[in-house]
């Protein structure tokens, strides 16, 4: 069995089916690309994967290091090291960033928990890393942050949380490419063996930086065609109609 | 508020009973009489009273805020020594409110103190310790009945100018039967450099059912007073009713903070006042977490060019509870400036009500105003309203009003649950930030007692 496994995963939200039979195996260490045009269902599938409690499993199975995890809490699959990083982060005003990522992470690693100091140390080098100010440790989660800023932030949350299973959502929309790299290079820092990824892309353009071993092109809630990083490059040139038209 | 030589010798006395005073439940011209009597006060604060009492007589109950039909005038006691309201035995004091304690990590002593089972506290030392600090430079911190003693002459000149006892039913009732309180006197020029507060919990207790609290600050003086604490204080007493009266002279700055966590059986009926003269400044911080109903508006009567007012609120109301509270901002003189800021959070069948009052008479030129009211409700079930007023008979102001009520989103929760935090822990996270901005003013000890109260509070309403 594959270190994560999606099997015949069917979800749906109120009665509107969305996924309808995804099947994804992705091996310890590998990076997963899943592309599709807008409305497919990828978003989707990152969130059922997390866990949000607007969606409903209706059959299939998803399993992480072995474990089904299709009941379990976001915060319980978050726990066992899975990770999501938003395409639309949620705002909380007053809550200030590293006051967050501390509770978070001794949360996740209640056996080795951190003071604030040796938390503000690591912060600081992940925030050097991505060339964010160490100012912002005192703002506001996601409190008036522009779009590029979000991103950067959920990065700096992966860097620091270090979880085993980190799936990127839409991660490069909204960035310019300048940013873009900043990114990129932030998450090709924290691949290795034992780190897993799942990239979420409308466009090809972020593969070029963060390179899939396997690439996935979901329509309509299906996994329609697997393949190497060659599978990306046809996308580019041709679009996605004609792995509508061969449905 | 802090417990004076004489009272704390008198309730160390071994043989208190001879100094119980047998109050009858209810109110009579007879009562308020004797309470003058027992206090040996000079005859006109008697003449106050009995006035004051005649006011009450007439006076109705406000027709708007809380439903106060439930209070029985009749079934209170109106003037008790400190000795009887003491031994209560452990085992009455309810097991919510023990747990509580046991969760903030309050100290045993303290526990019993704060709820009522324990007369004596070792605040003395505390208190002639402030007092050594303030040393020479004429700052005045006394209780309010020995105040009345020590410094007549002040006391008669500024009583019940800033609230007259005809200002609302329970002032009236205040000035006819007020015990305790705190008088704070800080002559000019004198900035008191750490806040008058005798020990954060324990003063508390201290306070009473009808404290009266008057502060002078002389021009160019500044002032920090703390009352209150964050821990639960219960007692058996079912009507607060204080009066306040800030008087803050040209250039002079006073802080007053306040947070009160009354036992939910407990009506707050509050009536807190400044004025405010040229280029002076006052800033109310005030936190209602307890009570069965809070009616509280601490008010800035901006009367000197320049004066500046501000009221920073923050109310938590759980089930059984209606917090009423808010601001109000007279300027009465032009390039008067305010700030009101309240943020409230309801629970369970809580509500909370923000009510509010910003005038501005013909003629106040170039004044400013800006009211931020933001509620937050934890479910279906909570209930909050808002009643702004505002007054402007000027058009050279500048007046901003905001108001939000605000649920905590499913978004928000997964994505704070996405990274490992459980239902409770996230909700406390956004529950924290949203009072933070008020939180912040508030003085450390408060401030981290608030956010575990806080912690509490949430893992009983989820799940």
């Amino acid at each position: 069995m594959k270190y994560f496994e999606v099997k015949n995963l069917e979800a749906a939200a109120g009665k509107k089916h969305i996924l309808k039979g995804i099947n994804l195996s992705v091996g310890t260490g590998e990076i997963h690309a899943v592309m599709g045009p807008n409305g497919s269902g990828k978003s989707t599938l990152a969130s059922v994967i997390m866990g949000h409690p607007g969606f409903t499993i209706t059959r299939g199975s998803i399993r992480f290091s072995g474990k089904l995890i299709n009941s379990l809490d976001p915060d319980e699959r978050a726990r066992l090291g899975i990770f999501l990083s938003f395409q639309y982060p949620s705002e909380v005003a007053g809550l200030s960033i590293e006051h967050f990522l501390r509770t978070a992470y001794n949360a996740i690693y209640h056996t080795k928990q951190l003071s604030v100091l040796e938390f503000h140390e690591r912060f600081i080098v992940a925030a050097n890393s991505l060339k964010l100010r160490h100012d912002l440790a005192e703002r506001g989660l996601n409190d008036g942050f522009s779009g590029g800023e979000k991103k950067k932030l959920e990065i700096l949350q992966l860097a620091l949380l270090q979880p085993k299973l980190a799936i990127l959502d839409e991660t490069d929309s909204g960035l310019d490419i300048d940013a873009l790299k900043t990114v990129a290079s932030g998450v090709n820092r924290l691949r290795g063996e034992s780190r897993t990824f799942i990239v979420i892309t409308h466009y090809i353009r972020i593969l070029k930086f963060i390179r899939p071993d396997r690439v996935h092109v979901m329509i309509d809630g299906r996994i329609v065609k697997s393949g190497g990083r060659e599978l990306a490059q046809q996308v580019e040139k041709r679009g996605y109609d004609w792995l509508k038209k061969k449905e | 508020m802090p417990t004076t030589a004489s009272k704390q010798e008198m309730l160390t006395r071994p043989d208190p009973m001879s100094y119980v005073f047998k109050a009858k439940k209810g109110l009579s011209e007879q009562v308020v009489r004797e309470i003058s009597h027992m206090k040996g006060e000079p005859s006109w604060m008697l003449d106050v009273r009995l006035r004051a009492y005649q006011t009450f007589l007439k006076k109705k109950n406000p027709a708007w805020g809380g439903d106060l039909s439930t209070i029985k005038f009749d079934d209170i006691y109106y003037y008790m020594k400190p000795v009887e309201k003491v031994f209560q035995s452990w085992g009455d004091v309810p097991p919510a409110i023990r747990t509580t304690y046991r969760r903030l990590g309050i100290p045993q002593a303290e526990q019993k103190y704060l709820s009522g089972v324990m007369a004596q506290y070792e605040s003395e030392a505390v208190y002639h310790n402030l007092k050594d600090r303030m040393g020479k430079s004429g700052v005045i911190f006394e209780d309010m009945d020995t105040a009345l003693k020590k410094y007549p002459e002040i006391i008669k000149k500024y009583f019940g100018r800033v609230i007259p006892a005809g200002d609302n039913k329970f002032a009236a009732l205040n000035t006819g039967v007020w015990s305790g309180g705190s008088f704070v006197y800080v002559p000019a020029g004198v900035k008191v450099e750490f806040p008058l507060q005798a020990y954060f919990r324990i003063n508390a207790r201290n306070a009473g059912q009808f404290e009266r609290t008057l502060i002078i600050a002389e021009p160019g003086s500044f002032v920090h007073y703390v009352e209150g604490c964050t821990a639960p204080v219960y007692t058996t007493d079912s009507l607060h009713s204080a009066v306040v009266e800030i008087i803050v002279k040209p250039g002079a700055r006073v802080r007053y903070t306040t947070v009160q966590n009354w036992s939910k059986n407990v009506y707050n009926l509050v009536t807190k006042r400044s004025f405010v003269y040229e280029e002076g400044v006052m800033e109310w911080v005030d936190g209602n977490l307890g009570s069965k109903l809070t009616m509280k508006y601490p008010s800035v009567y901006l009367l000197g060019r320049k004066a500046h007012g501000e009221v920073l609120s923050i109310a938590l109301a759980g089930a059984g509870q209606h917090q009423d509270a808010g601001g109000k901002a007279i300027h009465g003189a032009p390039e008067t400036t305010s700030r009101i800021i309240s943020k409230s959070i309801a629970k369970e069948t809580g509500r909370t009500s923000y009510r509010g009052l910003v005038r501005v008479p013909r003629g106040m030129t170039g004044v400013k105003s800006n009211v931020v009211c933001d509620a937050l409700l934890l479910d279906e079930r909570s209930r909050s309203d808002t009643y702004p007023t505002m007054d402007i008979k000027e058009s050279d102001v500048q007046i901003g009003h905001e108001a939000s009520v605000g649920k905590i989103g499913e978004e928000q929760m997964f994505y704070l649950r996405s990274r490992g935090l459980s239902e409770p822990e996230a909700m406390n996270l956004i529950v924290s930030g949203f009072i933070e901005p008020i939180a912040k003013e508030l003085p450390l000890e408060y401030a981290v007692e608030l956010n575990r109260l806080i912690q509490l509070e949430m893992e009983g309403s989820v799940g």
